[in-house]
């Protein structure tokens, strides 16, 4: 299945064309993509940390998950749709870029882990220290890869 | 006052042309910077939220202090290195970029907000580190702290960009903020 079509239809779409065109459009869009960024890392950190027994270790790990849980979620949809219109102005280009390749296959993988294995463990009250501290080691490097394989996107080509 | 005889100096050392010339060293310095982000900002809006009573509303905001600032403290001393690095590498650009400028602006006042905070409302934490909702300086402590990370983020983000550079015709305001008139003549044109 070839999905270069694909990527050089997002690129003429109307999205594509005016974040392109535009002489701010990009760099506004990229600034609203970082402030989402330091908001998740924020969230997802404070909820990792706490499983690996450091940071706010006093408070019962369901506690901070239930009150990063909105800031994570918002900051998530906003990093998607952000992602989305940089994504549609240089489209071909991410294509060929091997960063771009590696950050969608972990965002798939990091996304799908956060709301299945992750909320199952970081919400029941008999999850296990070492259970724990897995998830958290898994997810802050799945996470981890996704932010840096996104600014080496930035760095090829 | 220019600093600018001190940005080309410090330019043509050694270290300054290996680390803007170096293939990977530079990316890896800036992605450090950008990904710090998480750590420094993440962890510093989290208090800024608690503060301001939106987040951690039971967690007492003495244990939200004392817990989250070793973090908030490395990820801050990752930031400057990594942050000193990136100008050290090519240091007459930002000098003259208006963003950068008022980055910098944003940053000390980010640190007198903080200084503020812990000298001010915070010396009573005690009568009022439960309260869901902080008392107003407090309060007021917080969301200044978002709005000028906030800004410090997208200046930040915005140095890259070279609209208010002295190399092109600008403004009588751009001229000076970023102090290409006074310095029109000088070498760091020639760059």
């Amino acid at each position: 299945m070839n999905l270069l079509p694909l990527f050089q239809w997002c690129e003429e779409s109307g999205l594509g064309r005016t974040v392109r065109e535009s002489v701010w459009a990009f760099a506004a869009v990229e600034s609203v993509h970082l402030l989402a960024l330091a908001t998740m890392g924020g969230a997802v950190l404070l909820v990792d940390m706490r499983m690996l027994n450091l940071g706010l270790r006093q408070r019962p790990v369901a506690e901070l998950a239930e009150d990063a849980r909105r800031f994570q979620n918002v900051a998530l949809i906003v990093l998607i749709l952000s992602g989305i219109c940089l994504f549609a102005s240089e489209a071909t280009k991410c294509y060929y870029s091997f960063p771009f390749s590696v950050k969608m296959i972990t965002l798939f993988v990091a996304t799908l882990f956060t709301y299945t294995i992750r909320r199952r463990v970081v919400f029941s009250l008999d999850s296990r220290d070492t259970t724990r501290m897995a998830v958290a080691l898994v997810s802050a490097t799945l996470w981890f890869i996704v932010a840096a394989a996104g600014r080496w996107i930035g760095f090829s080509g | 006052m220019s600093l600018l005889p001190f940005c080309e100096w410090l330019a043509g050392t050694p270290g300054s042309i290996a680390l803007h010339e170096s293939l990977f060293m530079y990316p890896l310095v800036e992605s450090l910077h950008v990904l710090t982000l998480c750590l420094f900002v993440g962890m510093t809006m989290m208090l800024d939220l608690r503060l301001t009573g939106f987040a951690l509303r039971k967690v007492p905001v003495a244990d939200v202090v004392t817990r989250l600032q070793p973090w908030m403290f490395l990820g801050f001393v990752v930031m400057v290195i990594s942050g000193v690095l990136l100008f050290y590498a090519i240091p007459i650009r930002p000098y003259q970029n208006i963003f950068f400028r008022t980055k910098c602006i944003f940053l000390v006042l980010a640190g007198l907000n903080a200084l503020t905070f812990h000298t001010g409302v915070f010396r009573k934490v005690a009568s009022w580190s439960r309260d869901a909702e902080p008392p107003a300086r407090a309060r007021f402590a917080g969301i200044a702290s978002l709005v000028l990370w906030a800004g410090i983020i997208i200046t930040g983000r915005m140095i890259a960009y070279n609209w208010f550079d002295c190399d092109k015709p600008q403004s009588r305001f751009v001229q000076l903020a970023t102090g290409c008139s006074s310095d029109a003549h000088s070498d760091a044109q020639q760059q």
